[in-house]
């Protein structure tokens, strides 16, 4: 007993002498007791910018720091990781990368700056895509599903609510969007596809796949649906009860017969499966099948009678975001739409929101062949240089007008939102 | 007096683990249950109370009857999956352990190779996993190999997202969970036993059952609790390899999460955490871990 007793002392004593000497190096290396006057440096000007990896390219990053000195800190993060963090920890971003169909989820939680849309430079000049659900030349184009032009103005500064006219608080300024369809290999598929309903044709069985976003996954497999006349819905993108049953029981059954090889839920998934050869025929999404044909495997982004399901993302800010980084916040959304981005942006098969500017960027041939559907001149290159495709070549789907103009619905956040995730859990439970 | 101090001592040193426990699983696992029984809405949770995630999660498991409900027939995949992994790690993990325990003499060459058990964790989890498409796709490796050996005319489907790679995968991770427990057990054993047994007339099979499976017991349950609480919970590889296109307990739960349903989603871990638990209680009525170290 006495013996266990000293050494308990012994602990104790050495225990209280390196507690006090960590004690002192600790106030020591904080500062705390040094005395020095505190210096304050002028800030670097520094935005977070929160965001999915798809946008957040090391060049644009560098070219902003080089033209506006602002400096850009990428978070990366999946679609559904940036909705989660947007929604619990708004104060940890300043600049949001987010697409249309989120701010559904994201307005209402009160986390979002309303953009005063004087301060941006270029708003006039926005594709009447955004603004008036329309084509340049006019044209009107797909609204089901949650259409931008639905979602972008709130009804005041404060507001929580989407206003159906336009008003100068705008939600997300639109930065890239796209019109998605079915990718294929031509060289196993060896004859033409021109319907989704070829998405579950028994002749792909074992060789089809969707995403498993069920989000995006539903409009894809409502699209199939919808193509082969088993249903019309009255809008896609918000499907009644009984809509999102029939749909997921055309799925399941499907399924359930060996349709799909395998869903998937990341780019770089669905370019190994088309790569490899375990898919011939899957929803893809444009930079994939670029990444599939640059590897020198024949990929065709396949546009279909029944149009595309379209997306569309932009810039927000948190409202956490006060001061000057709210100028800087501008500033930074004023540099991506004067030109370079967009132009960096067109080159790897998306469209920019202001295409004028773009345009000023981009070389007669680039812009012949990305947006108006002219068979490449010369080469042409990806922005790192690498090249894409041939002289010659043709890009699939054809110009902006054919593409854009062929949408037939919006990536959405349905009203029944809650009963097609469960629906959709036990289609891959199935 | 002394004694007093002797305890004191004791919570005292337990203290710095006994927080970190309480700060980062006690009180998060609390809230989470108490978030299980909240309400949600499109963006946020709603602090009212509400059995939604719970009766939601359930639903049509009596209506559709005689029909598994989904939910059912998500635990018993992932069940079916738990179990033969299980039985496969048990097996292939007993003998490694077996083989390094006994059969290796010098304890550098044990080091040596039970670090070479670890190769696995060598690369990230994903990057592991993308490495089987080309071995086991349908233009992979090993059907290229049967094709050209005249075995099969057809490419096998089944070798990739299939319950088949699944298993296969998730065996090639654990197998190390159960190797470690299981070798650390059979060190332990002191070797005269194993002379007495050998000089009592016992055969090689007989010493096996009789003498080194009851010693390694502690090993073999603590082995697989970690492999059951791992697999039980996987969404990752799961998903990965079965093309996402089989169901498990954790997939449920990332999929409510990712549609920003948290309550649902609560509810869902709830549920695993009580399927769990009776596993492994069930695990260790059959032997008594604390007695056994």
């Amino acid at each position: 007993m006495a013996k266990s007793s000293k050494i308990n002392r012994g602990i104790n004593r050495r225990a209280v002498l390196k507690g006090a000497a960590g004690a002192v190096g600790l106030a020591a290396g904080s500062g705390a007791i040094t005395g020095f006057p505190y210096v304050h440096a002028a800030d670097p000007k520094v935005l977070r910018y929160l965001g999915t990896a798809v946008n957040e390219g090391d060049e644009i990053s560098k070219k902003c720091l080089a033209d506006t000195g602002i400096k850009i800190e990428y978070i990366t993060a999946t679609t559904d990781d940036v909705t989660k963090r947007v929604i619990t920890q708004p104060n940890s971003f300043d600049v949001l990368d987010t697409e249309y169909f989120s701010l559904r989820k994201l307005v209402p939680s009160g986390n979002i700056f309303a953009l005063d849309a004087r301060k941006i430079k270029e708003f006039d000049n926005i594709t009447p895509v955004f603004t008036k659900g329309q084509l340049p030349n006019g044209k009107k184009i797909g609204d089901q599903g949650t259409a931008p032009w639905k979602v972008l103005y709130l009804e005041g500064a404060n507001s929580k609510t989407f206003s159906k006219t336009p008003t100068e608080f705008v939600t997300l300024i639109p930065t890239v969007y796209n019109a998605d369809t079915l990718g294929i290999r031509p060289d196993l598929i060896k004859r033409p596809i021109s319907s989704w309903t070829e998405l579950l044709n028994p002749e792909f069985k074992g060789k089809a796949s969707i995403l498993n976003i069920p989000s995006i996954g539903i409009m894809d497999a409502a699209m199939v649906v919808e193509a082969s006349g088993q249903h019309t819905y009255a809008d896609k993108g918000n499907m009644t009860k009984p809509e999102i049953d029939l749909t997921m029981k055309i799925m399941t059954e499907a399924k359930k017969a060996g349709q799909f090889r395998a869903f998937w839920k990341d780019f770089n998934e669905s370019v190994n499966l088309m790569a490899s050869g375990e898919t011939v025929i899957q929803s893809m999404w444009s930079p994939a099948v670029t990444k599939v044909r640059s590897m020198g495997i024949p990929c065709t982004f396949q546009p279909l009678k029944e149009g595309y399901r379209s997306w569309a993302s932009g810039f927000c800010v948190s409202k956490a975001v006060s001061g000057p980084k709210l100028d800087w916040a501008y500033e930074f959304v004023n540099w991506y739409l004067s030109g370079w981005a967009g132009a960096y942006l067109n080159r790897q098969g998306y469209y920019s929101a202001v295409l004028s500017t773009a345009k000023a960027n981009m070389t007669a041939d680039e812009w012949g062949y990305w947006m108006e559907g002219k068979a490449a001149v010369n080469d042409i290159k990806a922005p790192d240089g690498t090249i894409l495709e041939k002289a010659g070549a043709k890009r699939d789907g054809g110009s902006y007008d054919d593409r854009m103009g062929a949408v037939a619905c919006w990536n959405a956040v349905m009203d029944e939102n809650d009963y097609m995730v469960r629906k959709w859990n036990e289609f891959i439970a199935a | 007096m002394t004694q007093d101090r002797k305890t004191f001592v004791a919570w005292l040193q337990a203290a710095p683990m006994m927080l970190v426990f309480a700060l980062f699983f006690l009180l998060p696992l609390l809230f989470v249950t108490i978030v299980s029984a909240w309400d949600y809405n499109e963006y946020e949770m709603i602090p009212a109370f509400s059995l939604r995630g719970y009766t939601d999660t359930f639903e049509g498991c009596i209506a559709d009857l005689p029909n598994l409900c989904t939910i059912l027939k998500t635990y018993l995949n992932t069940l079916k999956l738990c179990l033969l992994t299980w039985g496969l790690t048990l097996l292939i993990g007993f003998t490694v352990a077996y083989f390094l325990a006994f059969h290796v003499r010098s304890k550098t060459w044990q080091i040596v190779l039970t670090l070479l058990c670890t190769i696995p964790f060598w690369t990230s989890n994903v990057i592991r996993m993308i490495a089987w498409i080309p071995l086991l796709g349908r233009n992979g490796l090993v059907n290229r190999g049967l094709e050209g050996a005249g075995l099969i005319k057809q490419p096998l489907e089944w070798l990739l997202f299939s319950e088949f790679s699944v298993v296969l995968a998730l065996v090639h991770l654990f197998t190390f969970f159960m190797v470690v427990p299981i070798f650390n057990s059979m060190i332990r054993i002191d070797k005269r036993l194993i002379e007495a047994a050998y000089d009592a007339g016992a055969s090689g099979w007989q010493t096996l059952v009789n003498v080194i499976i009851p010693l390694t017991k502690p090993g073999i349950v603590i082995g697989s609790i970690f492999v059951i609480t791992i697999v039980m919970g996987d969404f990752v590889t799961i998903g990965v390899m079965g093309g996402q296109q089989i169901a498990s307990a954790g997939k449920i739960i990332e999929s409510r999460l990712n549609a920003l349903q948290f309550p649902a989603a609560a509810a869902n871990a709830v549920i695993l955490l009580g399927v769990t638990i009776l596993i492994i209680s069930a695990l260790t009525r059959i032997v008594d871990i604390r007695k056994e170290l």
